[in-house]
């Protein structure tokens, strides 16, 4: 009965059709380009690969989106990520480097759970300013955007610190059973926030919020408490991720280290089909939003172009897809196709705003 | 009048929206220097009409003209140009402007293109004083009440030489007192020989005003009418149709036994409860299984009654005690910890939210109030909302559909599910039928007489007093943020002693002056 | 009932709510003075004239970005894009003039890229209802990459005419300026007028009070939302030129971030972010704000350049903060 007439429909309008589709597009032009982009090998009981690789270099990213996915879905967003990022490895490699043998593994969870702590403190602040100030959300992150910044380059005295510990650059480039660690660990935080969030009711209740705010309101939830856990979330996603980026290069940089992030953080939650007015979030499209975003840079490493010229490659992606996601340019693009056939009737909400309005 | 052509005539309009009939074959005219009223209930399609006269929709079918040519703006703008103006319900202008530039922008005096300010505020006095307002006309427009807004508004419309002046249910928002302010605005203008189509839903402010009324129901014309010659009783009639029938059935209930529920323990007793700038302060108690009316014009401070027993709005002033112990409703969640419910008149906005299915949009208060760490059950969510579903027959009965895709009676019947299934001993329900169709109407209206049989309190708010009347034990009269007398539902209470109530306040002191 | 007691009660507005447009300017006028009181009771040069006319030199071309930028915030809008599109002028300029293309085109393709650019963002956000956020995001992605595109390293400019601009001191009494801030004053001038005084300005101001209203009042919409856009990418531009003027040179990577210090400035201004209040002159204070700070942090020699950016933030807190208690709230 259902032929392809009517799946295909029902397939190519799943949010995630088009970004899967783009995502598998380029890693077909990768591979034509240099075939052995596909190979996958065991090196020492490690696994090596250019897929490996990207997914590697984008669990910062996922981390970060995840977090960004939770704040988009209550309406808000969250600038502040790249300064978090950057205060977070701060503060981490800051105490490492203090620390007389740098190679304790007690010594590094300290760090770790200094950082982590002083992290959700900002996250915290964005959420006491969106959720009982009332401040725009865009504006609210944008003080710790900039003030953040400044942050991190007050805790490294505008130097770069490097550190030599083994145990905090196994987040950024170990292994654990053949895979990265970092990849474990995005994972693990994918799953630990997708538990958390379909298991328990709230995502439900995030989606609500972000739905409509009043009507959750009145219906006895919390909503203020649930904004500003996402900004704490936010920014304990934004803090690992922070741990990544610097565990990578065993250092700390108060003025480069995640910058950009928010926006291709941004970018990725927007590609994976989470509505920027809020509600409705998908943690998978996310996660395929990130992967995209860094094939994309990874792309453009492998074809000897500049690194930076990806954003042009980035500000096509994403008003493609704001473009595609856009009703308005649906509604024009659709009344084009079904001019002449017999418009599909969507009757209800349609009716009632025209005539009760 | 009627040996003068019509200004604007339309003739066999229909507008056809995906799956809905908005309007089928509608005539209208409008002769100049006449208040003309149209009348109809939610849907009936005045509103698509206007939209199709001032070209925000185009007419599928039909033709209007104006002064006998034919006409077809493109757009709101356009029709201002050619002298058809309009004036919202919400005042559609800009509140960070001046009042002059309000009146006066896009269209403002100047030279070279520069704008002309003092031109301009000067242009604007002369205009309202022909009005009869003496504003600040340099001020900014948010600081003047509603009501000047609305006027400044109409300014606005007259002002591009309107010759065809669209009120849009402009007294919706207004006391009485800026109602006749407002009429006293539109005589002079219908003096002036300018056309007026006003749209409301007050039917005195018809009968004080309208020189002819037309009747829509359902998208279809009923007729057209000298409002001399058309009684209440009939206009009511024609606009409601033979579904009044089915109304008056449920009528039978009228005269409940009152006695009953007043000898039943209270639920909630408010004393003396207020909040400055909203509600004046007031006492209301509400007995198990009674049904207290809240009647009263918009604005009058239904609503605002609502909200404070709901802890929507915080009281600052009395106390209220539910079952007897003083409780403190800081917020929504300490309301419904009491079990105490409402449903707001913005279904949309304060209601569901629409992303979500159906299931989720029942389930909400229930889940809220649980916390998000202890999910209802997937097989209890299943039950509660099939059961729901099935007893308040929300259509299309699918748990999974996006609850925007539903029609307004079925969304309420979907907020109404929300809060059944929190069983709660005080339902507050704030104009539940207003923009449903009749069918849904009654059905929320029985589903109401048989929660307060079963033993619930409910506050009922709604502006159609025969509605409240039929429904409640009791009728609280709202006028003016004044709880002004309840009445007991009795025989000798009708409509029109109610209305009178509304209208003359009884001997109530403004005693929140200061 | 007598109609004049009837308009006397409907009519009276609350006076008292009149100067609260202005308390924002006024804070950051007393906030500049008291810095400026700061600086010259702490540091002798500070006295001199000339540090005010630094002030002036150094961030004029932020002045002129920000100026842009308030065009679009009083919309109710946002332009992510500058910093980049003022990277982008100063690039392109540098590389025609290092092909041999004579100044004044090279001035004419230069001042028309970015409004074009800002044209093109201004139509995909009016006519696709894509939030502006999202679409300078990608104006600003696309400007950026483009200028890496064009070259990955700095490339100096040795035109005469560029030199000259950027060397040419106009002596007032003991104290000079220079070309750019003759500009700066002209753009500024040009813009509060456009405000305040055509229709293009209130059209601005009415969008940023309800875009509703001001549909249904006829007012074009469509167009002025465009065009708030396209004038901020010619101040862009403006501001790219300028910044070459100062530097000589279009680099890649310079202005990056600028659009956050543009966003403040306008918000320590006064200008509110939610659109339809607030002033050029507001603008100017902002930056000026901005600018002393940095002067005093200068001055200080034992502060660090991050402080400017903690100070910054904390400057936008305040103000924002102070936004919300005046009780400026959008519908």
């Amino acid at each position: 009965m259902s032929d392809w007439r009517t799946r295909l429909p029902a397939v190519t309008g799943h949010r995630l059709f088009w970004p899967v589709v783009a995502l598998v597009l380029l890693l077909v032009a990768n591979a034509i380009y240099r075939p052995s982009f596909l190979a996958v090998e065991v090196k020492n009981g490690h696994l090596y690969g250019s897929l490996v690789d990207i997914v590697r270099l984008s669990a910062p990213l996922i981390l970060v989106a995840l977090g960004m996915t939770l704040v988009i879905a209550t309406g808000g967003i969250d600038l502040s990520v790249g300064s978090v990022v950057a205060v977070s490895g701060a503060v981490a490699c800051l105490y490492i480097s203090r620390q007389p043998d740098q190679n304790s593994l007690g010594s590094v969870l300290v760090a770790l759970a200094i950082a982590l702590g002083i992290a959700l403190l900002l996250g915290l602040w964005n959420g006491t300013l969106v959720a009982v100030i009332g401040i725009q959300p865009i504006i609210a992150t944008l003080i710790l955007m900039v003030a953040g910044r400044g942050l991190a380059q007050l805790i490294t005295s505008g130097q770069i610190i490097t550190i030599n510990s083994d145990p905090y650059r196994m987040i950024g480039v170990g292994h654990v059973l053949t895979l990265p660690f970092a990849i474990v660990i995005a994972l693990a935080v994918t799953l630990l926030v997708a538990l958390l969030t379909r298991r328990t009711a709230l995502g439900m209740i995030i989606e609500a919020v972000g739905g409509n705010a009043e009507a959750s309101r009145l219906a006895g939830i919390r909503a203020r408490r649930i904004k500003i856990l996402v900004y704490v979330a936010s920014a304990a996603c934004a803090a690992v991720a922070g741990f990544m980026m610097t565990a990578n290069v065993s250092s700390a940089d108060g003025n480069a280290a995640g910058l950009w992030v928010e926006l291709d953080a941004i970018l990725a939650v927007v590609i994976g089909g989470t509505s920027l007015t809020g509600g409705r979030f998908s943690f998978g499209g996310t996660v395929v939003g990130a992967l995209l975003i860094q094939t994309l840079t990874t792309s453009v490493y492998a074809m000897n172009i500049d690194p930076q010229t990806s954003l042009l490659f980035k500000a096509m992606v994403v008003i493609a897809v704001c473009l595609v996601q856009a009703p308005a340019f649906r509604a024009r693009f659709r009344r084009r196709r079904s001019r002449g056939a017999a418009p599909a009737a969507p009757v209800g909400e349609n009716r009632k705003e025209q005539v009760a309005a | 009048m009627s040996d003068r052509p019509p200004v604007l005539t339309m003739t066999a309009i229909s507008k056809f929206f995906p799956g809905v009939r908005a309007l089928d074959g509608v005539d209208f005219r409008l002769f100049p220097g006449e208040v003309h009223a149209l009348m109809g209930e939610n849907g009936a399609g005045k509103s698509t009409l206007i939209k199709v006269l001032t070209g925000v929709y185009g007419a599928d079918a039909g033709t209007i003209t104006l002064d006998g040519a034919p006409v077809s703006f493109s757009g709101p703008m356009q029709a201002t140009a050619a002298g058809v103006s309009t004036v919202y319900q919400e005042v559609n202008l800009c509140p960070n402007l001046s009042v002059a530039e309000n009146i006066f922008i896009g269209r403002q005096p100047g030279r070279l293109g520069s704008v002309r300010w003092r031109e301009m505020r000067r242009r604007a006095s002369a205009l309202l004083a022909r009005l009869d307002l003496d504003i600040d006309v340099g001020e900014l427009l948010g600081n003047y009440s509603l009501a000047v807004q609305q006027m400044v508004a109409i300014a606005r419309a007259v002002d591009v030489q309107a010759r065809v002046l669209i009120l849009d249910e402009p007294t919706s928002s207004l006391d009485s007192d800026e109602v006749a302010q407002l009429m006293r605005i539109m005589r002079q203008l219908r003096d002036e020989g300018i056309a007026i189509l006003f749209v409301t839903h007050f039917l005195d402010q018809v009968y004080g005003i309208a020189d002819r009324i037309t009747v829509l129901r359902n998208g279809r014309l009923v007729g057209e009418y000298p409002t001399a010659e058309l009684p209440q009783f009939a206009l009511v009639e024609k606009m409601i149709g033979k579904e009044l029938d089915t109304l008056e059935r449920l009528d039978e209930r009228a005269g409940r036994d009152r006695a009953a529920v007043e000898a039943a323990a209270p639920v909630v007793e408010a004393t003396d409860l207020g909040r400055s700038g909203s509600v004046a302060p007031f006492s209301l108690t509400i007995h198990r299984g009674e049904v207290v009316g809240l009647a009263g014009l918009l604005g009058s401070g239904r609503t605002e009654v609502a909200r404070l027993f709901f802890g929507a709005d915080r009281a600052d002033q009395g106390r209220l005690a539910v079952d007897g112990r003083p409780a403190s409703i800081r917020g929504p969640i300490a309301a419904i910890e009491r079990n105490i419910a409402f449903c707001s008149e913005n279904r949309r906005t304060e209601g569901l939210v629409g992303e979500l299915s159906v299931r989720e949009n029942i389930i909400l208060a229930l889940q809220a109030a649980r916390g998000w760490l202890r999910p209802v059950p997937r097989r209890r969510q299943d039950e509660l909302v099939r059961r729901y579903i099935e007893a308040l027959s929300i259509r299309p009965a699918d748990p999974d559909m996006p609850v925007r895709n539903l029609s307004g009676g079925n969304q309420q019947k979907v907020v109404l599910a929300r809060w059944l299934i929190t069983e709660p001993r005080l339902l507050i329900l704030d104009e539940p039928t207003r923009g449903i169709d009749i069918g849904a109407k009654t059905e929320i209206q029985r589903l109401v007489v048989q929660l307060s049989d079963d033993g619930m309190a409910v506050l009922f708010i709604s502006a159609e007093l025969e509605e409240v009347l039929r429904l409640s034990h009791k009728v609280a009269v709202m006028r003016d943020r004044h709880l002004v007398t309840e009445l007991a539902n009795d025989e000798s209470l009708d409509a029109e002693r109610v209305m009178r109530v509304i209208a003359s306040g009884a001997e109530q002191k403004e005693r929140d002056e200061a | 009932m007598s109609t004049t007691e009837l308009t006397g009660r409907l009519a009276r507005p609350a006076r008292w709510r009149l100067p609260r447009r202005q308390v924002p300017v006024l804070v950051s006028l007393a906030l500049l003075l008291v810095m400026y009181a700061i600086g010259v009771s702490q540091y002798r040069a500070f006295s001199n004239i000339q540090v005010i006319f630094n002030v002036f030199i150094d961030s004029g071309f932020l002045l002129v970005v920000a100026v842009g930028m308030t065009f679009v915030i009083l919309t109710g809008g946002i332009d992510l894009s500058v910093g980049s599109v003022v990277a982008m002028t100063a690039m392109v300029s540098a590389a025609l003039l290092r092909e041999g293309m004579p100044s004044a085109l090279v001035l004419l393709i230069a001042l028309l890229i970015g409004p074009t650019l800002g044209f093109l963002m201004g139509c995909v956000i009016h006519f696709f209802e894509i939030q502006p956020f999202i679409v300078t995001l990608a104006g600003m992605f696309f400007a950026r990459g483009l200028c890496t595109w064009i070259s990955s390293v700095s490339i100096p400019i040795t035109d005469g005419f560029w030199t000259g601009a950027a060397q040419e001191r106009i002596r007032i009494g003991e104290n000079f300026v220079t070309v750019s801030v003759l500009v700066t004053i002209a753009v500024v001038a040009v813009a509060a007028y456009t405000l305040a005084y055509t229709r293009l300005g209130r059209n601005v101001y009415a969008i940023g009070g309800n875009p509703q209203s001001a549909l249904l009042m006829g007012l074009p919409v469509g167009r002025t939302r465009i065009a708030v856009y396209t004038i901020s990418g010619l101040c862009s531009a403006i501001g790219g030129i300028l910044l070459s003027f100062y530097t000589l040179s279009g680099a890649p990577l310079i202005a990056v971030g600028m659009e956050l210090d543009a966003i403040a400035a306008v918000v320590i201004g006064g200008t509110l972010l939610t659109g339809g209040a607030g002033y050029v002159l507001g603008t100017v204070l902002g930056v000026l704000v901005l600018g002393v700070i940095q002067t005093l942090i200068t001055f200080d020699g034992t502060l660090n350049s991050w402080w400017t950016k903690i100070v910054i933030g904390g400057l936008l807190f305040a103000f924002i903060v102070l936004q919300r208690l005046l009780g400026f709230r959008k519908k």
